[in-house]
Order: structure tokens, then C-alpha cells, then sequence
């Protein structure tokens, strides 16, 4: 007969057994939210809780910024308002030109009972800093759902785009690059008006064309702009420049690789753009009765 | 071989649990400094080498519960999948507390070579997960952290174990 001694100091579970019961739980929240996405409510309650926590840890290198700022030389901010006045100048051209062109654009398209596009509003934001994830491509900016932010907003920069707007927390966003692996930007190049799928490639600086036939005519240096065809991203925005095409025989596919125009520097201002894409409903489904009527007759 | 002298035992006063969850609360901001460039390609986990310290010194006051929850505030502040941080320091914390009475035994040179391995395992597990969800290997440096880690763990332990020296009372000496 087995008989064992009571324990003498009550721990509770071993230790093996508290590990098990951790990883299963881990399990459990890796699937949920990886597959099903029900943890939306955890995370911006922790987010909540660890928003002042981030706000704190990045509080002494703005205030080395603020500053750095306030020993700048009064020449070096001369210089940057000349050059500033200048641009705007230049660009209240552009503008200019653009207005009108605008209202023409409006004009043909009624003329030819198009649908028109909707103008964009925009949220200013500045990155707070690049995501830490090893894994993705991705930066914190100080934009979030309060400030009118939703996800799915492109987001550019003056150069060009920059990303899309993935998840938001009440007081920060955070956004995907276009050098992330599992983000695609539908492109055109500018040359020519041929259309392919710019894809990140998860390094940082460079983005592929995926599945373009070796005979496409794709040359360096050409252009890519946004074709908006997929509705997330809004038409003509510059994406990248062609920087090595390889046409390989052996292959399928020809092998081309894209610098994004756009840089993604530690202290930049982008742009949110709020834009919902016109794109019509999706059509109904068909009635499934021509089958039943089928088997009835026969 | 020379003999070596045994060295003398200090006795050390309690830990203070505010202390504790002050280390903790300090290493979770250094982690959550706006790290960027090389720095941010190197840096070890620091979250993960203060739970390795505080399971291997005080494996009743700090193990799985701290563990799981720090890893899920990382997760949630790392933007990473939801849970892959929390099993990882889960695993660290298990491997801790199991070999607590063994890693103190060691002189310090030698207890750096049990940190380096656990850290490692910490960062394979956080990779294999991440494999599994689909991502690409972020190349060697990934690891590098981890051997920087347990270069400070030296300096981590006398750091964390000041508070803990007996004060040489003026009266008395």
C-alpha cells in the first residue's frame, strides 16, 4: 500500500505544471490573435495602461530635442526661411496650375457621367518612433483614433507614400511600411502606363515587382506611381524608383527591385490621408435556384 | 592548479518587493526608450534579463504570473503577436526557477555562461513563433542581444543587489 508522507511546506503547482499552464495560455492568445482578432479590446486597454509608460521613456530625447532646438543660430534659421519662402513660392505656382486643372478634370468627367473623386482631408502626424518588432517594417505615429485616424488611411510623406495606417490606439497609430513583407501597392509606371504590384520584401529600402513577364517593359529608372485600382490608395502618388531589373531566362519572372521614393527618417512629419475610395457597392449574389429547379424536373 | 580560497558568504538583508517592481517598471521603460539604427538592432531585452535576475534570486517573490504579465504588456507594446513574448519569458521563468540553486553556485564569470544560453532560448522561441506566423529570419544580429545581455549581467547583479548590503552600523565599529 502506497502511503507518502503530507507535505511538510504547501508551494502549490510544481513548477512544470505553472509552465504548462503559461504556454497554453500563450497558445491561446497567439491563435486568437492571429487568426480570429478578438483580442482588439485587450490590446487598447494594455495600450491604455502603457501609453503614459511610452509617453515617459521617450520624454528625455524630445526634450534633447526641444533643446537642441533652442541653440540653433539665427543664421542657420535665416538660411531655412529664405529657402522655405522660395519653395512656397514655387509651389503657389504649381497650385495654381493645379486648381485649374482640378476644375477641368471635374468638367470631363461630367461631360463623360463619370464618377468623381472625392477630395482628401489630411491629419498632420509626426513619427514617434520606428517599431521595434525585428519582424516587420513599421513606425509609431502621434496620431491616433481620438485624433480622426481609422485604419486602412494611407499615409505619405512630401516625397511620396510612405504606408498605411494598421492599427490605431486611442492616442498613437501605428503604420505599416511599404518595405513591410505582406504589403502590396498596386503601381504604374509613369512611362509607360503599365500596371504591376510593388510588394515589401522585409529589408529595409527596397521593394520588389512580383510576377511581371520577363518581355514587360520595365527599365531602370523608371517611375512608379499608385494606380488606384485597389481603393485604398488614392491615384498618382509617387511609390518608387526602378533601380535593377534582371531578366533571367531561367526564370519565370523577371527579378526587378524598387528604392521607394519616400524616406523614413527618424524625426519626419507625414501626412494621414482620410481617404474613402468611390469605388461602387459590390454587386449581389445570384439567386442558387436554377440547380433546385433542375433536379425537380428531372 | 592553485587552490582557491572559499569565498566568504555575505549575508544580505531582504529584498523589498517595491524594489523588485521598481527594477522591473525601470527595465520595461528602458525597453520602451525610442531605440532606432544599430542601437536598436543590438540592444538586449532588458525586461527579459531583470526576470531571469529576480527568478534566479527571489524564485518565490518573482516567477510565473510577473512573467506572463510582462510579456504580454511587451507584446501589446512591441506591437508584436499576443503572446509570442509571454510564452517566451514564460519558458525564461520556468528555466529560472528550476535552476536557481545551481546558477548562484557558480562564480560570476561562470554564471554569465548560463545567462547567455537562457537569453538565447528566449530569443529562438520568440523566432520559431514568428516562423510559424510567416515571417523571414531578421538575419544573425537578432541574436547579438542576447550575448550583450548577459555581458551586463555582471554589472545587472551588483546593480540589483545594492540595496541588499547591511550597512556597516557607525555605532558599533
Amino acid at each position: 500500500m502506497e502511503y507518502s508522507a503530507p507535505q511538510l511546506f504547501n508551494r502549490g503547482p510544481a513548477p512544470a505544471v505553472r509552465l504548462l499552464l503559461c504556454v497554453l495560455l500563450s497558445l491561446a492568445l497567439l491563435i486568437a490573435d492571429a487568426r480570429f482578432k478578438y483580442l482588439h479590446y485587450l490590446r487598447q486597454a494594455v495600450a491604455v495602461v502603457v501609453y503614459p509608460l511610452q509617453r515617459l521613456a521617450g520624454a528625455p530625447g524630445v526634450l534633447l530635442a526641444r533643446i537642441g532646438d533652442y541653440f540653433v543660430t539665427q543664421a542657420s534659421l535665416r538660411n531655412e526661411n529664405t529657402r522655405l519662402n522660395e519653395q512656397t513660392l514655387r509651389n503657389a505656382a504649381a497650385l495654381q496650375q493645379f486648381q485649374a486643372l482640378q476644375a477641368e478634370n471635374a468638367q470631363l468627367r461630367k461631360l463623360l457621367s463619370a464618377r468623381e473623386r472625392f477630395p482628401e482631408s489630411t491629419i498632420a502626424a509626426e513619427i514617434l518612433y520606428g517599431g521595434r518588432d525585428p519582424f516587420t517594417r513599421r513606425i509609431i505615429i502621434d496620431k491616433g483614433g481620438q485624433n480622426g485616424v481609422r485604419a486602412g488611411y494611407p499615409v505619405i510623406d512630401p516625397i511620396g507614400v510612405v504606408g498605411q495606417v494598421t492599427r490605431i490606439y486611442p492616442w498613437l497609430s501605428e503604420v505599416t511600411l511599404i518595405t513591410d513583407k505582406g504589403h502590396s501597392v498596386p503601381v504604374q509606371n509613369v512611362r509607360n502606363g503599365l500596371r504591376a504590384v510593388a510588394s515589401g520584401m522585409g529589408q529595409d529600402g527596397v521593394i520588389e515587382l512580383k510576377f511581371i513577364p520577363l518581355n514587360a517593359d520595365f527599365q531602370q529608372g523608371d517611375q512608379l506611381v499608385t494606380s488606384g485600382i485597389d481603393g485604398i490608395y488614392p491615384p498618382g502618388l509617387p511609390v518608387a524608383v526602378v533601380s535593377h531589373v534582371e531578366r533571367n531566362a531561367s526564370f519565370l519572372f523577371a527579378k526587378i527591385t524598387c528604392t521607394p521614393s519616400a524616406g523614413v527618417s527618424s524625426h519626419g512629419h507625414l501626412l494621414v490621408l482620410a481617404w474613402e475610395s468611390s469605388a461602387p457597392p459590390r454587386p449581389a449574389e445570384e439567386e442558387k435556384a436554377v440547380p433546385a429547379k433542375k433536379k425537380k424536373g428531372a | 592548479m592553485a587552490t582557491r580560497e572559499a569565498r566568504p558568504q555575505q549575508i544580505l538583508l531582504p529584498v523589498k518587493p517595491a524594489f523588485i517592481v521598481l527594477t522591473l517598471m525601470m527595465a520595461l521603460i528602458v525597453n520602451l526608450l525610442p531605440w532606432s539604427g544599430l542601437a536598436l538592432a543590438i540592444k538586449p531585452d532588458f525586461v527579459a534579463l531583470t526576470l531571469l535576475y529576480w527568478c534566479i534570486h527571489q524564485p518565490r517573490k518573482v516567477g510565473f504570473v510577473v512573467a506572463f504579465l510582462f510579456g504580454v504588456v511587451m507584446d501589446i507594446a512591441d506591437g508584436s503577436l499576443l503572446g509570442q513574448h509571454a510564452l517566451a519569458y514564460s519558458v525564461l521563468a520556468y528555466a529560472g526557477i528550476v535552476l536557481h540553486r545551481r546558477v548562484l553556485g557558480f562564480s560570476m564569470r561562470h554564471q554569465v555562461l548560463h545567462v547567455i544560453p537562457l537569453l538565447l532560448l528566449n530569443d529562438i522561441i520568440v523566432l520559431a513563433i514568428r516562423a510559424m506566423a510567416g515571417s523571414d529570419f531578421p538575419g544573425w544580429l537578432y541574436f547579438f542581444g542576447s550575448l550583450l545581455g548577459g555581458i551586463l549581467w555582471p554589472l545587472l547583479s551588483w546593480m540589483l543587489r545594492l540595496p541588499q548590503i547591511p550597512k556597516p552600523d557607525p555605532d558599533h565599529v
